[in-house]
């Protein structure tokens, strides 16, 4: 799949670089550090609100709420000012293989909709809402755009929160 | 509506796309009455900017009336002249608020691109790839503004859209590269790069006191605009040796300030050029950073280089040794436009900055594929060319 990427043009081929390089630190954790990697880290924004006034953990945005059995809050604040700090992490460590490459390309990730509801719940409590894209697409893409398409749909809840 | 789209590299058409609605509490949509080519888009057309779509509105840099408005706008109402800026900004997380707009947490809707490729999301921009949040661009009879009461300023009536257009994102990068590369009363400034930006880079250089600019391009037309319009001295890189040039003007110092406007397509004579080409051609590297080269090794012992021009991935043979060892600050950014926009239409609107003579070319949209031809080859002494969407 990456070298489809790659002959697709520059632009592909950067993004196609940059995911090469997200697969191999993702592989090199798994691998190399082996059990003393954490399969099971906090995943953690910081929010703009000093922590006098952000919401207790029961009262945070749905997103977070929602996912009160399957995964603990921290909240703890920030330094010099910058906010507070909001976490999640699951109750359950996943098996290594969910938190592969290819895993969280497939969607199966269970720590997917951690990162999306961190976003969320980031954006919710500074500016009330969350931003959408634009609706409907002007896009088409052909067969060679569908990797891409593929790596557009995964980025609002992939990345390397 | 009708839309001007990337089709692939170097192919722009103009389609009927659907019309833009409000989709959240904070959007407006605006008809735009113009909308200019700018010089990163150059690399978007030809494809080096990853997470282009075919069929995606490119247009980053506009001005047109306000249309419509979501239940939670405060500061425009329908009929408003406003120009807006190319960056999507929330106004209220961290780096918002401590004016880094361009940095924005929250506007970005595909985060996890950004992040793979630079470690961290940054803001979206107005018709720049999904990697800056795929949001339509501006070439198009209207468009969408998220967060509007942040990225949309009223146009004093006093100044014209093809004065104020570029109040949107040329007048505001150049400005940022003046105030954040730290320009002093008295400085010595080199701008590499006479266009949009790079002239106004120039132009705000001289307006924080600046004792000298000189700007460096080979296109005449430019140089002459920068000289007329901007105040500055210049320096024709296809006649000269721009580093001896430059110590002959500073004393042997070297400029204070190095501002870098040209971008990841830099042309530059010689062996440096064709190697560039050759890796970039060789998908071995991604930007072409000659003119940052240059600023690097020009730039006063202790001084400072700017980075304006945009890049997207990784470089080779970059002069870290000549950074580090000259202790350089060398610094870069997206545009803060909303830090700046304000203070710019006073200016502009009190003759202090000069725009208009930027927009050499006007056409209707429907003809701007070739107006992005003239624009990429400086065809007829094309500097921008500013597309009329409604006439």
């Amino acid at each position: 799949m990456l070298a489809v990427l790659a002959a697709s043009g520059s632009g592909l081929a950067a993004v196609a670089a940059a995911a090469a390089a997200a697969a191999a630190r993702v592989s090199r954790a798994a691998g190399t550090f082996g059990d003393r990697e954490p399969r099971n880290r906090w995943l953690m924004v910081t929010v703009n609100r000093p922590p006098g006034q952000f919401p207790a953990a029961s009262e945070l945005p749905e997103p977070v709420t929602r996912l009160h059995d399957r995964a603990e809050v921290m909240i703890r604040p920030a330094p010099a000012g910058r906010g507070t700090e909001l976490g999640l992490r699951l109750r359950e460590a996943p098996p290594a293989s969910s938190v592969s490459l290819g895993a969280r390309l497939s969607g199966t990730d269970p720590r997917r909709e951690l990162r999306a509801a961190l976003r969320d719940a980031k954006s919710l409590i500074e500016t009330g809402e969350v931003i959408v894209p634009d609706e409907p697409p002007t896009t088409h893409p052909g067969p060679l755009g569908k990797p891409l398409d593929l790596l557009i749909r995964r980025s609002g809840q992939e990345g390397r929160l | 509506m009708k839309a001007l789209c990337w089709e692939g590299p170097n192919k722009l058409v103009i389609e009927q796309v659907p019309d833009p609605g409000i989709h959240n509490d904070d959007d407006i949509i605006v008809k735009v009455t113009a909308t200019v080519t700018c010089g990163s888009d150059l690399h978007l057309v030809g494809g080096y900017i990853p997470a282009m779509q075919a069929g995606d509105v490119i247009g980053h840099e506009f001005l047109g009336e306000v249309v419509e408005t979501g239940p939670g706008v405060r500061r425009h109402q329908v009929g408003d002249r406003v120009v807006v800026c190319s960056f999507i900004s929330c106004g209220r997380c961290w780096h918002c608020e401590q004016q880094q707009w361009s940095l924005c947490d929250n506007s970005n809707t595909n985060s996890g691109i950004a992040q793979m490729m630079w470690g961290y999301e940054t803001g979206a921009v107005y018709g720049y790839s999904h990697a800056m949040g795929g949001f339509r661009g501006s070439h198009a009879e209207y468009v969408r503004v998220p967060f509007a009461d942040y990225g949309a300023f009223k146009v004093p009536d006093s100044v014209d859209d093809a004065s104020a257009v570029f109040a949107s994102d040329a007048v505001p990068t150049g400005w940022m590269g003046a105030d954040l590369g730290g320009v002093s009363p008295g400085d010595v400034v080199a701008v590499w790069g006479a266009g949009g930006v790079g002239q106004m880079a120039a132009r705000a250089a001289v307006l924080l006191g600046a004792e000298k600019v000189i700007v460096i391009d080979r296109i005449p037309e430019r140089l002459e605009m920068a000289s007329r319009f901007c105040d500055a001295e210049t320096i024709d890189y296809a006649g000269t040796d721009v580093q001896a040039e430059l110590r002959e003007r500073t004393g042997g110092r070297g400029p204070d300030v190095c501002i870098e406007a040209v971008g990841m397509e830099a042309h530059t004579p010689g062996p440096q050029s064709l190697y560039d080409q050759a890796k970039q051609q060789l998908r071995l590297q991604s930007d072409r950073p000659a003119a940052v080269r240059e600023a690097i090794y020009a730039c006063r012992k202790g001084g400072s280089v700017f980075v304006l021009g945009v890049f997207g991935g990784l470089v080779d043979k970059f002069p870290l040794g000549a950074m580090m060892n000259k202790a350089l600050t060398v610094r870069g950014a997206q545009q803060h436009g909303q830090r700046y926009i304000p203070m710019l239409l006073e200016r502009i609107a009190a003759g202090e900055i000069d725009t208009r003579h930027l927009a050499t070319h006007t056409m209707p949209l429907d003809d701007a594929p070739r107006g992005y031809q003239m624009f990429k080859d400086k065809d007829d002494g094309c500097v921008r060319a500013l597309f009329r969407p409604h006439g």
